[in-house]
């Protein structure tokens, strides 16, 4: 009994969040942050019902072009300008298990580096066959896929002269609402990676190279498409090995 | 009984290899809505022309129907005027409407989840929803009702997890099992909404002297 409810609690819990693999809240290269950081620590709460579970969102609320930026802003067959690429990658926890049937939203700019938005004032031109934005469910293997066009590096104000590396935001769910993370793809061999303050706040290479995905010419269509493969870690259940054996997994 | 040993060593070893650690967030940026509330954007007819999460009753939805008005502020008092804020909270029963919740099955009209941007002039928002029964913490005790509520935007580097609870729920709040372990009165009051004619009323301080709690969970 007693076994059973330990085991209960233990895996309705998850890993703590490691605040160090994290960006810390404030990062005086990047300004924004000044006034926009806590300065206290957070209370750090047990997980609570509320924590592991989390919004669902069924197959029936997503169109099938949902996901291809390519087209789902396009007028009747036209297309997005730019460099035809997928991305594609598997949604894991920590523990390595897939996690199946969660949405996941991305968004970006064109291939100039212009954002279909209010806010934004580049000078590179709208494509009026690209809004940037996408969804999708993962599948049984939490499998994902999106195809658009490579998105443009562009600049910001900082106080410098500070350029985006090419990025696709990527906004994610998971099964509990403590899962919830909102962070950003990049491509490989960008040498604008190393250069960005917003890169920068997170303090660890490694941590970093999660974030950059690779070019997948497995995966690349001849003459039509190319491939970048990015998986995407959340947070686990706590778990240890007694755990995993009265699972059975 | 050595078999069993093998076994489990070399489930071991593939969980060790699988093992990731969790991606590293990164600020959603001042172009959140693009992905997050399109409409709003002004991708108009974008995904059927209705952002995700942004009616979260309809007139089957069972419970108290109650208006939330509030605002986000940084830490010298400007408007957030470029983020987004989700609320998660438990139906009228204390459910929520998820395959993990094991207490019992929610009221199907009601999602729980809603989802607004922050106005581009005055960083407030608004959610049309229900009130939450309550729900036990994790040793069992009753909490005081609440709602779960998470804010991403521009320079915030890591999304930011926080609850409001209700000004009108005084007996309940007292005895809240998070509440007390907060313990300092003042920072208890950042939680907690005031009631108005309008509904209930929560500001959200970022940081400063009101800097709204925030937790690890
Ligand atoms: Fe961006």
């Amino acid at each position: 009994m007693g076994v059973t409810k330990y085991n209960l609690h233990c895996q309705s819990r998850y890993i703590r969040r490691d605040r160090d693999w994290h960006p810390p809240p404030l990062a005086p290269r990047y300004l924004s942050t000044t006034y926009r950081s806590p300065r206290h620590r957070p209370v750090t709460l047990d997980s609570t019902v509320a924590d592991i579970t989390g919004p669902v969102f069924g197959h029936d609320k997503i169109g099938p072009n949902d996901h291809d930026l390519l087209i789902n802003y396009a007028k009747p067959g036209k297309s997005a300008v730019g460099e035809r690429i997928m991305v594609h990658g598997r949604l894991r926890d920590e523990n390595g298990r897939a996690i199946s049937g969660v949405l996941i939203e991305f968004w970006q700019a064109n291939a100039g580096g212009r954002y279909r938005h209010i806010a934004d004032t580049y000078k590179a031109p709208l494509d009026e066959n690209f809004g940037g934005c996408g969804r999708t469910i993962t599948d049984e293997d939490g499998a994902y896929m999106l195809r658009t066009v490579k998105p443009g590096p562009y600049p910001w104000p900082n106080g410098g002269n500070d350029w985006r590396p090419s990025h696709i935001h990527f906004s994610l769910f998971g099964e509990g609402f403590a899962q919830r993370l909102i962070t950003q793809m990049y491509f490989e061999g960008d040498p604008l990676i190393e250069l960005c303050p917003i890169v920068a706040t997170i303090r660890d290479k490694k941590a970093i190279d999660q974030l950059i995905s690779r070019y997948d010419p497995q995966s690349t269509v001849p003459m039509d498409i190319r491939a970048y493969r990015f998986d995407i870690t959340l947070r686990g259940r706590c778990s240890t090995p007694f755990e995993n054996r009265l699972e059975g997994n | 009984m050595l078999d069993t040993v093998r076994k489990s060593i070399g489930r071991q070893l593939t969980l060790t290899a699988l093992k990731s650690k969790e991606s590293p967030s990164q600020t959603a940026g001042p172009y959140v809505h693009i992905g997050c509330v399109p409409t709003f954007a002004g991708l108009e007819g974008m995904f059927g022309g209705v952002d995700l999460g942004s009616r979260m009753i309809n007139k089957n939805t069972r419970g108290e129907r109650i208006t939330i008005t509030g605002q986000v502020v940084d830490g010298i008092g400007v408007p957030l005027k470029d983020g987004i804020v989700e609320i998660w909270q438990a139906d009228h029963a204390g459910l929520f409407n998820c395959s993990r919740e094991s207490r019992g099955r929610a009221d199907p009209y009601f999602m729980g989840w809603g989802r607004q941007p922050t106005d581009r002039n005055n960083g407030s928002f608004t959610f049309e929803t229900i009130r939450p029964g309550q729900v036990p913490y994790s040793d069992g005790r009753l909490q005081a009702p609440h709602i779960q509520f998470w804010i991403a935007a521009r320079g915030i580097n890591l999304g930011l997890h926080t609850r409001m609870y209700f000004g009108d729920e005084e007996r309940a709040n007292q005895d809240d099992p998070v509440l007390s372990l907060i313990g300092d009165e003042h920072r208890i009051q950042t939680l907690i909404a005031a009631k108005t004619p309008r509904g209930f009323q929560f500001k959200i301080h970022l940081q400063g002297d009101q800097e709204t709690v925030f937790f690890d969970i």
